[in-house]
């Protein structure tokens, strides 16, 4: 069979992150290169926190994602360096976090906006929220907490 | 020594502290005071053994034995382990574990910034992505600590008592030897007593917020990042953190 890159950034395109399932793995920007040599696709992989017990499923996800559509040999690299940013999240992602609740991050350090009313009235509860990648804030005009993506 | 002995050692330092370190926060899972308090102490945990990964990849590979990470983690007994004695020591109420963090912390992040640079590659990007973490523990544990210490009469009578008995051990921390003067000399890591003055600076000006009081004693004590005398704390976690290994020798998830 013959496949190009574009295509098979398309598919990873339809790979869901694992916990924030409304953006895809290339949406978060972890995904940092795809090469193709003869019938082995290479995937670089660069994981969001240290720590983060997402990146093996993710790693694993890709994996079966490109086998279902039948490529056989599969390779995953994981690179930490350049060190994952959250500048590399797509805007697609970005708008699609704040449809599903979560605040995207800003270079100010905090959420622009309450992703349930819009309201600018938002305070910290806690530098860490659910999973590493999110601090945990609330709004104090509609009052519930929700989660922001915090810039790293 | 040679260089690749002093480098191995430098990496099980850095490895081993956020790995003693990370299982000692990790004890607080399902236990802290509140639920914020649980998930943020989580997620610093998991963040430092993430980096544990990364430091004790390393130097397995830099050892050149067939040690991995895992192997180095799990299979040593406590004289091997190389981590300061601040690390190991016990999580005591909660203001005494966030007053451990933030003296770590500081001087972490401080080490970080300047390992970002390092001559050695690897090291310098496990650096770079590891400092982006720490910057939120120690912005979150000196928050604390400030909390705490600038609180009610308890909290702040807790937090002072956390300092003087943490104190004397923040200072094997900037102690230099042979294995820290041949990582300077080869441009890879800096020599830890000059990061003191910055984290001094730092730590100053925290416990002034804090209103908490330095002890004027400097004595430090010795011995962890050498192996050379632990206290009796880290073997008593290790039987606990290595326990499945030790029982079901090779067993694997
Ligand atoms: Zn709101």
């Amino acid at each position: 069979m013959t496949v190009s890159v574009d295509q098979i950034w398309g598919w990873l395109d339809e790979v869901p992150d694992p916990e924030i399932p409304v953006i895809s793995v290339v949406d978060l920007g972890i995904v940092r290169e795809v090469v193709l040599e003869g019938e082995t696709v290479k995937v670089a992989v660069t994981p969001t926190y240290s720590g983060c017990p997402a990146t093996s499923v993710i790693s694993m996800d890709i994996e079966t994602a490109l086998r279902d559509r039948g490529i056989k040999d599969v390779k995953i690299e994981t690179r930490i360096a350049p060190a994952w940013t959250t500048d590399w999240l797509s805007e697609k992602g970005r708008s699609r976090l704040e449809d599903y609740g979560i605040a995207p991050p800003q270079p100010a350090g905090g959420p622009e906006r309450c992703p349930h009313c819009g309201s600018r009235n938002v305070t910290r509860v806690s530098q860490f929220g659910s999973t590493p990648c999110k601090a945990h804030w609330r709004c104090t005009d509609c009052l519930e907490p929700f989660d922001y993506f915090k810039c790293i | 020594m040679t260089r690749d002995m002093a480098f191995f050692e430098f990496l099980l330092r850095m490895g081993d502290n956020t790995l003693v370190l990370g299982h000692r926060v990790s004890e607080w899972c399902g236990h802290a005071p509140v639920l914020e308090e649980d998930i943020a102490l989580a997620n610093t945990a998991l963040d430092l053994i993430g980096q544990t990964q990364m430091w004790l990849g390393l130097a397995g590979e830099v050892e050149g034995q067939g040690r991995s990470a895992d192997d180095l983690a799990m299979l040593r007994d406590a004289w091997d382990f190389r981590n300061v004695l601040l690390a190991e020591q016990p999580n005591g109420d909660f203001g005494q574990t966030m007053m451990r963090q933030y003296l770590f912390d500081q001087a972490h992040v401080l080490l970080l910034e300047k390992l970002a640079g390092s001559s050695d590659e690897r090291v310098a990007a496990i650096a770079a992505k590891s400092v982006k973490e720490v910057a939120y523990h120690v912005e979150r544990s000196r928050d604390t600590v400030i909390g705490l210490g600038d609180g009610t009469s308890e909290s702040h009578r807790r937090m002072q008592a956390a300092l003087d008995l943490l104190w004397p051990y923040a200072g094997e921390m900037f102690t230099d030897d042979e294995v820290s003067g041949i990582m300077a000399g080869e441009g890879i890591a800096p020599e830890p007593s000059s990061l003191r003055a910055a984290w001094d600076a730092a730590v100053q000006q925290t416990m002034s917020e804090a209103t908490l009081v330095i002890p004027d004693s400097d004595f430090a004590h010795a011995g962890g990042k050498t192996g050379f005398r632990h206290t009796e704390h880290l073997g008593h976690m290790l039987t606990q953190m290595q326990w499945l290994q030790r029982a079901y020798p090779g067993a694997r998830w």
